[in-house]
């Protein structure tokens, strides 16, 4: 752009009355807010905060774990098994994450920014849920695989279910989390109350059966809240027996609340005013 | 080109923006004005489709702007600087915008240059002062070459060199064939950049016309008469004159007289014909400032109240620039708006 131009009379429109820009323009699409999402979540510190916190907690936890186990625990648990306890609380990092990647534009006021770079909005979230997505997907798979690796050279003793598959379901898991903490996020445009609620989510659950125990009508529902929480699903993905399962229905049932929270955080955008 | 027609946004039952139709055109810097909270920044937000409105609609380059193909490579917005991440360097907060708007990463590199920070592309936001945001936002803005630039108070926090670095730039765009539309509260400012204006009050349209138009419309200009201080009969003589002449007079504290309603010749006649001596006779030219001031006043929402003598002059302060004149001059056509919206006004919940 050239500041030397001639200057034009005031008040006095021009001959050539619009500017042309000699930058081609290009029509934006996924691909490139699946970019700038990138760029954006890479840039920022608190990503780092809460994936490093994340990686600590599970791998670490994970190798102090595994030697303090009893060995015959292994027949009948695959070698990922020491990494529930860190993605129990390690969960909430990508909770965390998955709200402020949404929740830190509302906050600062970035998101305006972003919607007048980018109107269709639908496409700035979409993008957001999927780099959030394969982001905590790789770094929690990476986390359960460093841990399963860790045991089976570390441990002396035989394992009989093959630990692959936990990587895959565990990581899923808990990458839903986060999605769902992001649609909740999304919707809540409030860090603070977003993370409380998706600390609820979590923990209510897990804490409720007892106290649904009191009323004989709620059996059932306690049954189902004891069988269907975050911490139950976790330790059925490491520990399930064929009996009890492999956590396979919880995450679906999480699965489908995190497609219904991302349609109601896509509806919720469309025409909010920000 | 951006074009409001009927716009009007509501919260709850308090009106934001009430009715408002303008049009900004290419080729000149347009200044949108207006008091705190009449909202100015609602309507920049509604003309980029973040605000939607609750009736009329605004286009751009005769689309709305989130039907735009690629919106911003139209247009170009600076809201508000401290709109970023504080977090993330300036470099890569441009980058993820460019990338977002699939313009070319080396636009990033350019506009940095444009604007100043490329020494400071790689530190983080938080540490930048009220200018650099500025600066940086105005790189936002710049970024994908846009025909349409809109910007909101655009030379807060900026030092002298940096205001009248935006001056050249705004007028340079414009010169160019961009749409530039620019609000601010600084009028002296305003008068140095804008070509044209729009200005509101409590969501409504004021005025909309060239800057020489808004000033000859909304201020009298007056003529300053001093006669030799040697005692009052001249002075009565005088203002008794004029007003047979059919001016208006009204003593100023330092002994001169304000005369409206006649022209500096005629006023010289008159004294002549009086007999009276001439020490001063001054022609006085309103400012925008003084202009700006008097069509809004009474439409100021949040009004300070600074003077320390306010309630205790038994008459107006000659010299004052608020408008007291008796005499609002033939291009006064604003005049009559506020005494038919007055009631309306008090009723405003605010």
């Amino acid at each position: 752009m050239t500041t030397e131009r001639t200057q034009q009379i005031p008040g006095q429109a021009p001959r050539t009355p619009s500017y042309v820009s000699p930058i081609p323009i290009r029509q934006a699409n996924l691909g490139h807010a699946l970019a700038s999402e990138w760029t954006k979540i890479r840039s920022v510190r608190s990503t780092m905060w809460t994936l490093g916190i994340f990686l600590a907690l599970v791998v670490v936890l994970g190798c102090m774990v595994a030697g303090l186990i009893g060995a015959d625990t292994y027949l009948n648990a695959p070698y990922t098994m020491p990494a529930f306890f860190g993605l129990l609380l390690g969960q909430m990092c990508l909770v965390s994450l998955g709200v402020l990647v949404v929740s830190s534009e509302y906050g600062t006021g970035m998101i305006r920014t972003t919607f007048t770079a980018s109107p269709q909005r639908h496409r700035v979230l979409a993008a957001k849920i999927i780099v959030f997505f394969l982001v905590a997907f790789v770094t929690a798979a990476v986390a359960i695989a460093v841990v399963g690796l860790y045991t089976q050279l570390t441990v002396d003793a035989p394992s009989n279910p093959a630990w692959l598959p936990t990587v895959f379901k565990g990581a899923l898991y808990v990458s839903l989390m986060g999605v769902l903490a992001l649609a909740v996020g999304s919707m809540m445009r409030h860090s603070a109350g977003a993370i409380t609620t998706m600390l609820g989510v979590v923990l209510v659950p897990a804490i409720l059966p007892p106290f649904l125990l009191f009323n004989e009508s709620l059996v059932d529902v306690a049954q189902f809240v004891s069988d269907y929480n975050a911490i139950s699903a976790l330790s059925l993905i490491f520990e399930g027996s064929p009996s009890t399962g492999h956590g396979g229905a919880q995450t679906a049932l999480l699965a489908g609340l995190t497609v219904v929270a991302c349609a109601g955080a896509f509806a919720a955008q469309a025409n909010r005013d920000v | 080109m951006i074009e409001a027609v009927g716009l009007t946004k509501r919260y709850g039952d308090k009106t934001a923006v009430d009715d408002l139709s303008f049009q900004v055109r290419p080729g000149m810097v347009t200044g949108f004005l207006g008091p705190n909270g009449s909202g100015k920044s609602t309507t920049m937000r509604m003309i980029l489709g973040l605000d939607t409105p609750t009736a009329g609609h605004v286009t751009v380059n005769g689309s709305p702007y989130r039907s735009l193909p690629n919106a911003p490579r139209h247009v170009g917005a600076l809201l508000d600087a401290k709109a970023v991440h504080g977090g993330r360097d300036a470099y890569r907060h441009l980058l993820s915008i460019a990338q977002l708007s699939g313009i070319p990463a080396h636009r990033v590199d350019d506009v940095l240059e444009l604007v100043g920070l490329s020494e400071v592309a790689g530190r983080r936001t938080k540490g930048f002062s009220l200018g650099m945001g500025q600066r940086l936002g105005i790189a936002a803005a710049l970024l994908g070459d846009p025909q349409v630039l809109l910007f909101d108070e655009p030379v807060n926090g900026l030092d002298p060199e940096g205001i009248l670095w935006v001056r050249n730039l705004m007028k340079s765009l414009a010169a160019e064939g961009r749409t530039v539309f620019v609000s601010s509260h600084l009028m002296s400012e305003m008068a140095l950049t804008a070509d044209h204006l729009v200005v509101i009050a409590r969501g409504r349209l004021l005025a909309d016309m060239s800057v020489r138009e808004f000033i000859a419309a909304n201020s009298a200009g007056f003529a300053r008469v001093r006669v030799p201080d040697t005692g009052p009969q001249q002075r009565e003589a005088l203002t008794a004159a004029l007003t047979r002449a059919g001016a208006q007079v009204l003593p100023e504290q330092d002994g001169a007289l304000r005369v409206t309603g006649l022209p500096l010749p005629r006023i010289s006649d008159v004294a002549h014909e009086a007999e009276v001596r001439l020490w001063e006779l001054s022609p006085h030219h309103a400012s925008l400032e003084e202009a700006y001031m008097r069509l809004t006043q009474g439409m100021v929402d949040y009004r300070s109240s600074a003077d320390p003598q306010i309630g205790m002059r038994p008459a107006p302060v000659p010299g004052r620039s608020d408008g007291w004149d008796p005499d609002p001059g033939p291009g006064a056509p604003f005049q009559p708006v506020h005494a038919a919206d007055g009631p309306t006004f008090s009723k405003d919940p605010r």
